[in-house]
This record gives structure tokens, C-alpha cells and sequence, in this order.
């Protein structure tokens, strides 16, 4: 096996960071040792777009601001980006050959945070194309593959994101989560992610899917790891018109995060043997029906017993509407994405045709040349449901039942619990080209996130076990409240510091 | 609610994406699968229950925001030429489409 990268040494991004100031090590030792790494873990197909005189540079820049004290709280700190999020200096690709040579005049508000904070970045990470897949495998660059067992894919869409993380190759990564594609690659992969709160992250430069769903949230090995990637990428936007300025009369910041998290440690602290006592975990029975396998269950049952052990206490809930997400999501996602997709016309930018006979056959030749099958089926069944006749029929009854599955959660915390917790997939991660014969089987496979989508909820994947079966990660999804992501974090947080699932590595398990 | 052949040319022409005869009987195989899934959202009672656009509007009032209606600075010609550099095919600060009027 190839040299792991130096920043492997270091069990945190806080640990990492004190060895920095401390000139222990510098950010350009650790950006050479991570290219090389990712340079022969090529077979990953992790990354998209590698460039290392660029991300040299930002490590040169990290260790003059480490040398003069300027330093940002990620200075030097080994990260990538989904290739969703657009950046001025890598392309940005979105996984399509629509926009293989795609450069943005810009850089995502939440990648020019990061860089403001001093992070170093890789590059560029595979992902579904347009964030669409469940696999990776829709990528037109080919899928990324699971670091715990390459014949498997890493999930999806941020894919590329949690197999590069998961192998080591960075101390954290960005993805997009539109309808589970934080949570689920990080289950799949055995590392951790959280969505946060939809409008708490700018979607300034993130390429649209579906807008009243997309959120950018963090991939890393543990919650606190978490907690130092998301703080910086949150914040009102005026540049997005959904980004939030207020989160219950809090102003949207990253001290407020913090301050929630050291809060909820702080009482957790105040009763040593038993630190989460009184947190009420629900427990949707939907979420355990027959879809759901035998070695998923148990290991989400083990963790379950590790909160009790703890001290929470676990109520069973009702989410009776779990099934219905599914064609609610699909309609909806759908409907946004051809409308969002709509700008790729093959004049302003994006691929062209080369051959074509005049203006409508160009746009129509282009996109069928650019878009690959997943998009395309995606395009087309938005369109459908927006149209004159189907709108009230499809698109406005599942927003119609997107309000009532957003209920369903609501009177959850409202009346019986603090967090639900349950499964984030059905499965393990699947062998690649499982699924490609039968689109709709992917979807389906989605159920126990597409909800918490389509409500706004922050929620959480945190590694809980492995399957029986294949001994491939199982991960153990916390959803919270509105606006909970330190709450959240800190309950994670708590769950690892009784379990080692997180730092498992693939080759040494 | 099985979808036709003519409603898959239709749709495909609406979004302008070209399909060969042989991907419109593959499409309208999955679409019709698709839209099966679909069904079950119409036997749902949603009687009184007001459409959901933006997921924050079940706890808080949710106003998407205008900017001021304030004329933008100009943008430069070098940052005009950034902006297009993505352009399939440009002149003169134009993107160039196949002739529209004779």
C-alpha cells in the first residue's frame, strides 16, 4: 500500500492544526504528501480535477499566514471540493460532459469561505452527474469506487467526496445533499457527514439541482472534524435569495453553531457516567420495515442500545408518511432540475453540437450530446409534471404532501423527542452496475433521507458497524430539529467518544 | 397512467432533448414505470393543505428577498470577456447562434 498522507498522523482537524502553528510540520509538506497520495490512489477516481502548482500555492499562502500569525482557523488543513461547487481556479464539471470544460468566473461563497479560513484544496471530487444518482455511476467521468472495497460504489451523488476522505486522501471534503447525498455516501463509506438546515449554507456557485432542496454540508471522519468544516461555510448570503439570515431570531453565523455545541458538551460533562441522560431519541417504526436489511438493523439496533447506555432514552414515533416522500421527491427534484437544467442550451456556455441545422436543433443536439441517460430521464419527467394539464395533478399535490411530510416531523419534535435516529440506506454500499438495468430501484433506496429533504431538517450520518453479508460500512442517521446542527454535532460527538466505528480505516478494519 | 408515444415526442421537444426513435420506446417504457411510482401521491387527501415552495415556511415567515432596484456598475470589457469565456462561439462581446432571420 501506497504512503498514507501526513495529516493521516493527526486524529483531528485541532490536532492537525496545533501541530501547524506549532511548525511541527508545514501546509506544504502535508499538500505534497496528499498529491502523491491521491496521485497513486488514481484507481479511486475520487478526484476529478488535480492541479498542484495550484494547490502549492495555497499552501505556500497558508504557511506565510501560519509564520505571521494571520492564520485562519483551517490554515494548511488538506480538503476538496464536490465538483458541484464551482471554483475559479479548478473546472467544474458537475460530473457532465455538458461542462467538461466548464472554468466559473467565481468561486462558491462556501469554497471562497473555506479559503478565507486558510483550508488547502486538493481538487475537484467526482460525484453523480448534476448530483443526480444515488452511486456515483452516473458521473460521465466514470464512478468513483469504494475505498473499503473497489468492486462497490461509494454512494452518492458526493461520492467522490466521501471515498477521498475515507481513503485518507484529505482531512474533509464538501458535498451537496439534495435528497440524502451527503448522508448516504458517508454511511456507505464509513465516515461522517451532516446536512445542515436548509438556507443555513449559500448556494452562491453551487450548480443547481433542485433549489428548494440543494445544501452544502461537510464530509469528514468525526463530528468535530465536522463542526470546524461547517462553520465557516455557513452565513447569509445576499447573493442567494433563500440563504438565511435568521435561524430563530439567532443571526445565521458560524459562532452561533459553535455556541450550541459547547453548550450541549457542557451539559453532557455535567453527568460523567451517563452524559446524555433524558435525550428523548424517536425512533420511526417506518423506518424499520421489510426494505430494510437484516445487518443495517442491527447495527443501527447496537448503536440505539449504545444511546441508552448513555443515558438518552428512546421513544418509538410515527413518520407515516416515509413512503410518500419518494414520488413526492420525484416529482418535485425533477420539476426544478428541468427547470434549473434549462439554462444548458449550448449557446452561453456548456457543450455544443458540432453538427446541427439551425437554432432549435443545436440546443436539442447539445443536450442530448452533453446530458447522460439519468439526466436526461430526470429533464424529461420535469418537464412532464410542469406541464399545462399535470401541474395541479403531479407537481402541486406533491408540494401538497411535502407540507404534510414536513408536519409529520414537526409534530415528532414537537410532542415526543429531541432527535430521530434510524438507518440512512436499506443496504450496504452495492456492487457498481448493480442497479443499472432498473433506474427506478436507485430511487427507491433513497427513503429514509428523501424526507428529511423535503423538510428542511438538518441531519446527520455517523459510521454505527458493518454489514454481515459484506463487510462494507453501515451508518446511523440523527436527524434534528430546525436549526440544531450543534445540538446534533454534539450528540454525535458523545456517540464517538464510546465507539471507534470512525476511525476504522479500509485495509485495517 | 400509461404515457403515449406522442406525450414522451412532445415533452422531449418541450425540454429540447433530441431522441432517436428507438429512446422514445425505451423512454416511454420508463417514464410509464415512473409515473406508476407516481400514482400514489393522487390518492392522497390533501384537502386544505397549502402547497409547500420553500421548506422554512412551516416555522418561519419565508420572503424571497429583491435587491434594491439600483443600476448595477458597468462591467468592464475584460470583465465582459471572463464572463464569455465559456462561450461555444462569440464575437464582438456576442454569443454567435445559427442564423435566426434570413
Amino acid at each position: 500500500m501506497a504512503k498514507l498522507p501526513l495529516h493521516t498522523q493527526f486524529p483531528s482537524i485541532q490536532a492537525l492544526r496545533e501541530a501547524l502553528q506549532s511548525r511541527q510540520l508545514s501546509a506544504t509538506e502535508i499538500a505534497r504528501s496528499a498529491l502523491d497520495a491521491i496521485d497513486s490512489n488514481g484507481d479511486l477516481n475520487a478526484f476529478l480535477h488535480v492541479d498542484a502548482e495550484l494547490t502549492l500555492k495555497q499552501a505556500a499562502q497558508a504557511d506565510e499566514a501560519l509564520k505571521n500569525g494571520s492564520a485562519g482557523k483551517l490554515a494548511g488543513i488538506p480538503i476538496g471540493h464536490k465538483d458541484v461547487l464551482v471554483t475559479r481556479d479548478w473546472r467544474s464539471t458537475a460530473g457532465s460532459r455538458m461542462l467538461a470544460d466548464y472554468v466559473s468566473p467565481f468561486d462558491a461563497t462556501a469554497v471562497s469561505q473555506l479559503m478565507k479560513a486558510g483550508a488547502v484544496s486538493l481538487g475537484k471530487l467526482n460525484c453523480d452527474e448534476f448530483a443526480m444518482g444515488s452511486g456515483n455511476e452516473t458521473s460521465a467521468f466514470g464512478p468513483a469506487r469504494n475505498p473499503w472495497d473497489h468492486s462497490a460504489v461509494p454512494g452518492g451523488s458526493s461520492g467522490g467526496s466521501a471515498a477521498a476522505v475515507a481513503a485518507g486522501l484529505l482531512m474533509a471534503a464538501t458535498g451537496t445533499d439534495t435528497g440524502g447525498s451527503i448522508r448516504q455516501p458517508a454511511a456507505y463509506c464509513g465516515i461522517s457527514g451532516i446536512k445542515p438546515t436548509y438556507g443555513m449554507v449559500s448556494r452562491l456557485g453551487l450548480i443547481a439541482y433542485g433549489s428548494s432542496l440543494d445544501q452544502a454540508g461537510p464530509l469528514a471522519r468525526h463530528a468535530r472534524d465536522l463542526l470546524e468544516m461547517l462553520e465557516p461555510m455557513v452565513g447569509f448570503d445576499p447573493l442567494d435569495s433563500t440563504s438565511l439570515e435568521f435561524c430563530d431570531g439567532e443571526p445565521n453565523t458560524a459562532g452561533r453553531i459553535r455556541g450550541r455545541f459547547d453548550a450541549a458538551i457542557e451539559r453532557q460533562r455535567q453527568n460523567d457516567s451517563r452524559p446524555l441522560e433524558g435525550l428523548r431519541i424517536g425512533v420511526p417504526r417506518e423506518f424499520f420495515d421489510e426494505g430494510l436489511s437484516r445487518d443495517v438493523a442491527q447495527a443501527v439496533e447496537q448503536a440505539l442500545q449504545v444511546f441508552e447506555g448513555l443515558g438518552a432514552v428512546r421513544v418509538e414515533i410515527g413518520l407515516p408518511r416515509t413512503e410518500l416522500s419518494i414520488p413526492a421527491y420525484y416529482v418535485i427534484a425533477p420539476a426544478e432540475a428541468s427547470s434549473n437544467l434549462s439554462r444548458y442550451d449550448g449557446v452561453r456556455y456548456g457543450h455544443r453540437s458540432d453538427n446541427y441545422e439551425d437554432l432549435e436543433d443545436m440546443m436539442s443536439r447539445s443536450r442530448f450530446e452533453g446530458f447522460g441517460p439519468e439526466v436526461r430521464r430526470r429533464i424529461l419527467v420535469g418537464t412532464y409534471v410542469l406541464c399545462h394539464g399535470y401541474y395541479d395533478a403531479y407537481y402541486v399535490q406533491a408540494q401538497k404532501v411535502r407540507r404534510m411530510i414536513a408536519d409529520d416531523f414537526r409534530h415528532a419534535f414537537a410532542d415526543k423527542c429531541d432527535v430521530i435516529m434510524g438507518p440512512v440506506a436499506p443496504t450496504v454500499a452495492k456492487a457498481i452496475g448493480d442497479n443499472r438495468e432498473d433506474p427506478i430501484a436507485d430511487w427507491l433506496s433513497d427513503i429514509y433521507t428523501l424526507g428529511v429533504s423535503l423538510a428542511g431538517l438538518p441531519a446527520m450520518s455517523v459510521p454505527c458497524g458493518f454489514g454481515t453479508e459484506r463487510p462494507l460500512p453501515v451508518g446511523l442517521q440523527i436527524i434534528g430539529n430546525y436549526f440544531t446542527e450543534g445540538e446534533l454535532l454534539a450528540v454525535a460527538d458523545c456517540f464517538q467518544q464510546a465507539t471507534d466505528w470512525h476511525q476504522r480505516t479500509p485495509g485495517q478494519q | 397512467m400509461p404515457i403515449s408515444e406522442q406525450d414522451v415526442k412532445r415533452i422531449a421537444q418541450l425540454a429540447r432533448i433530441q431522441l432517436s426513435p428507438d429512446e422514445a420506446a425505451q423512454t416511454q417504457k420508463e417514464l410509464s414505470d415512473i409515473f406508476q411510482l407516481m400514482t400514489r401521491l393522487q390518492a392522497v387527501d390533501t384537502e386544505g393543505v397549502a402547497p409547500m415552495a420553500h421548506p422554512l415556511s412551516v416555522i418561519q415567515d419565508v420572503q424571497l428577498r429583491l435587491r434594491d432596484d439600483e443600476a448595477a456598475p458597468t462591467q468592464t470589457e475584460a470583465q465582459r470577456a471572463a464572463l464569455m469565456a465559456n462561450a461555444p462561439a462569440q464575437e464582438n462581446g456576442l454569443f454567435l447562434v445559427p442564423t435566426v432571420i434570413e
